[in-house]
């Protein structure tokens, strides 16, 4: 019997995998051929999507790009055997692309189906909850801190720092709050992950809950991602029949169980104070901290609000070992990353590795430069609120500190490429325009500033000469300055980021000549 | 609101007025339901989450996903973010200008079809993309737009 493996990964199925799978069914019953389609997660290959893989003996053997007119001479050929098509592209574990990652988070993306516990549970789920569920609440805690484990959202505080204090303070009803509103342009990791994966978000959130005393947790999905929505829930009720949530996870008396939220369109509630309100019905207005959620979080209780990522790092961590993990990475940045390469760059993808690779190794070995075959102007990483950074900056290694050192960010991870048709000036004005448009309003700077600042920098682009091209770009550095001080939140914090590098390192695309820069 | 809509606010109103912190989610399945809030509905859905009505609003206005009007029969929602900028998305929303004469947070003269920018669908490695009646598609060309905008009956969904 010929075994095939088809994504139904939402991107996947945004390009068509959906529709090969029916082909395949169909064709196959026209044939009387006997087959079996299992819908997987995805590679994270987007560039091959829809990717459509077959077992043979040597292992998995993928065919890119494929549209349901392929289906037939797909299917004339031996797959099996020889596999000799225009579309093949050999053994998928062998592509360069995918055997140089280090999956850790992703290790299952593409070879399990996303709703079965059963594969979850062959591919080592679940082991860290088994082990966790051995240790005292502390010694959890330890792990996790010994792993130096940061959170992966952006801010990159130290995970265990934070379970710490949750679990010291007291209370009588803690929670677990996973901040899955990733909204950032290029990043689509968190995605990937609950769509694919689900009972990993689940796993971590569980060891967490255990780890801090917590006995309720909420995902807050952002509703443009419905299809991750649906499976979170699916995968929640299968955990809870099977006993790993509900009243007695882990057998240890423990009770732990999880409520999936849908944002309703605020890229705000991303921040993890607006978040909060946001669970808790109210507008998705930025909290002043102190004090912090670890303490005075949700409904006013402790709790520990981490990213998708964070939290879906804590069962490998548990299962083997904070020295393991901490084999991954350089300097103060530990583990694996999940990069993100998107936008105008021909293999797009996701790049599970360890900190430290350089951005040129990301855009150029990985991303294989741009899609349009253009020179690569730039990156913006990090998200809309990320820096752009030019390729004379791109042997950077990602990491941290070696970015804040270039004045860029990692953020969540994201990489958007662009050529040389693309102006910064108009994208220097878009991140404006962006703030103004998803602030909460509740800081003048942010709310006020990011609207002052579309006017500066249009008046900057259309002024007729020098001499105010310069008083306008004095009034925007000074704006910018504001913002990036005064704002409660980062998302006014940042919005100077992009904004000043676009004018530092593309200073033609504002009109100002090199000269005019240096003043 | 008629009646039935009446009884099936009353439904969704038993359901979630104990859940702690459930405006958002009563919100969001008054509005799968009727298709959108009406103004109405407000006092009593004040009323049952023991609100005031001026709290109500103000979490409806504050999120882009509520609406206090119905819909059209189809809505676009296309991704003006960084990713789908670098790979043409503009020219996209330009082509709608021209060809169906809809802007940003408009609709087309018809009342047919709505345009909503939205900033990022998870699609960034195959963008531009966009949803058509929550359908997500990506690697959307000039000739992928048009076909799919060509598909769009009136009565079904695209």
């Amino acid at each position: 019997m010929l075994t095939l493996y088809i994504p139904m990964d939402s991107v996947a199925c945004a390009v068509g995998a959906d529709a090969v799978a029916a082909a395949f069914a169909a064709e196959a019953a026209r044939r009387n051929l006997d087959i079996d389609i299992v819908r997987t997660s995805s590679r994270g290959l987007f560039w091959l999507e829809p990717l459509v893989e077959v077992d043979t003996p040597q292992g998995r053997a993928g065919y890119r790009e494929v549209s349901p007119d392929d289906v037939a001479s797909l299917l004339d050929v031996d797959l099996v055997a020889n596999g000799d098509h225009l579309l093949s592209v050999g053994l998928v574990e062998q592509l360069p692309y995918l055997k140089t990652q280090q999956r850790l988070l992703f290790a299952r993306a593409g070879i399990t189906s996303p709703l079965s516990l059963e594969h979850y549970l062959a591919h080592g789920g679940y082991q860290g909850l088994e082990h966790a569920a051995r240790l005292s609440h502390d010694e959890i805690v330890a792990e996790v801190l010994e792993s130096g484990l940061r959170g992966r959202g952006g801010a990159a505080f130290p995970a265990g720092i934070k379970w710490r204090t949750v679990r010291q303070a007291q209370a009588e009803q803690k929670y677990v709050v996973c901040n899955a509103d990733e909204g950032d342009s290029g990043s689509f990791a968190d995605r990937m992950l609950m769509e694919g994966d689900p009972f990993l978000l689940i796993e971590g959130m569980t060891i967490a809950g255990l780890a801090v005393g917590a006995s309720r947790g909420y995902i807050y999905v952002r509703s443009e991602y419905a299809p991750a929505i649906a499976v979170l829930r699916q995968a929640i009720d299968i955990a809870r029949a099977h006993g790993y949530l509900g009243e007695d996870v882990a057998h240890g008396g423990h009770e732990f169980d999880i409520e999936v939220r849908e944002g309703a369109g605020a890229y705000i509630c991303g921040e993890e104070t607006s978040l909060l309100e946001s669970v808790e019905g109210r507008r998705g207005t930025v909290r002043a901290k102190p004090p912090l959620p670890a303490l005075h979080g949700l409904f006013g209780q402790p709790t520990l609000v981490h990213n998708v990522l964070s939290l879906a790092s804590v069962p490998l961590i548990l299962s083997r070992g904070a020295s393991w993990y901490r084999n991954f990475g350089m300097g103060r940045s530990l583990g694996t990353m999940a990069f993100q390469l998107a936008g105008n760059v021909r293999r797009g993808g996701l790049v599970e590795r360890a900190f430290g690779l350089t951005l040129r190794e990301l855009v150029f070995d990985y991303g294989g430069g741009t899609a349009s075959g253009k020179p690569v102007k730039a990156v913006q990483l990090g998200g809309p609120l990320g820096a752009w950074i030019p390729p004379s900056q791109f042997d950077t290694p990602l990491d941290y500190e070696a970015l804040a050192a270039i004045g860029a960010m990692l953020g969540h991870g994201g990489a958007v490429l662009c050529d040389d048709s693309l102006h910064l000036g108009q994208m220097a004005r878009f991140a404006m325009q962006f703030c103004a448009e998803e602030s909460c309003g509740k800081c003048t700077p942010c709310r006020i500033g990011s609207t002052r600042g579309v006017e500066v920098i249009e008046r900057l682009l259309a002024a007729p000469d020098s001499a105010e091209r310069q008083r306008q770009r004095a009034l925007l550095d000074e704006l910018c300055d504001t913002m990036q001080y005064g704002s409660l939140c980062a998302l006014g914090g940042m919005t100077p980021f992009p904004v000043q590098s676009a004018m530092r390192h593309f200073p033609a695309d504002f009109g100002l000549d090199t000269q005019e820069q240096a003043q | 609101m008629n009646a039935q809509q009446q009884e099936t606010l009353q439904q969704l109103l038993q359901q979630y007025r104990d859940l702690p912190g459930g405006l958002l989610p009563l919100l969001h399945a008054v509005q799968d339901a009727l298709g959108h809030i009406p103004a109405d509905a407000i006092p009593a859905i004040a009323r049952a989450m023991n609100q005031s009505q001026a709290e109500v609003h103000g979490v409806i206005g504050f999120y882009h996903d509520f609406r206090t009007s119905p819909p059209a029969a189809h809505s676009l929602r296309l991704c003006r973010a960084e990713a789908c900028q670098s790979m043409g998305s503009e020219a996209l929303a330009a082509q709608l200008r021209t060809q169906l004469g809809v802007d940003d947070h408009g609709h087309t003269a018809d009342g047919q079809l709505e345009l909503r920018p939205v900033y990022c669908l998870g699609a960034c490695a195959c963008a531009p993309a966009l949803q058509l009646d929550g359908q997500l598609h990506a690697r959307v060309t000039p000739e992928k737009l048009s076909a799919l905008l060509a598909s769009c009956s009136k009565e079904a969904k695209c």
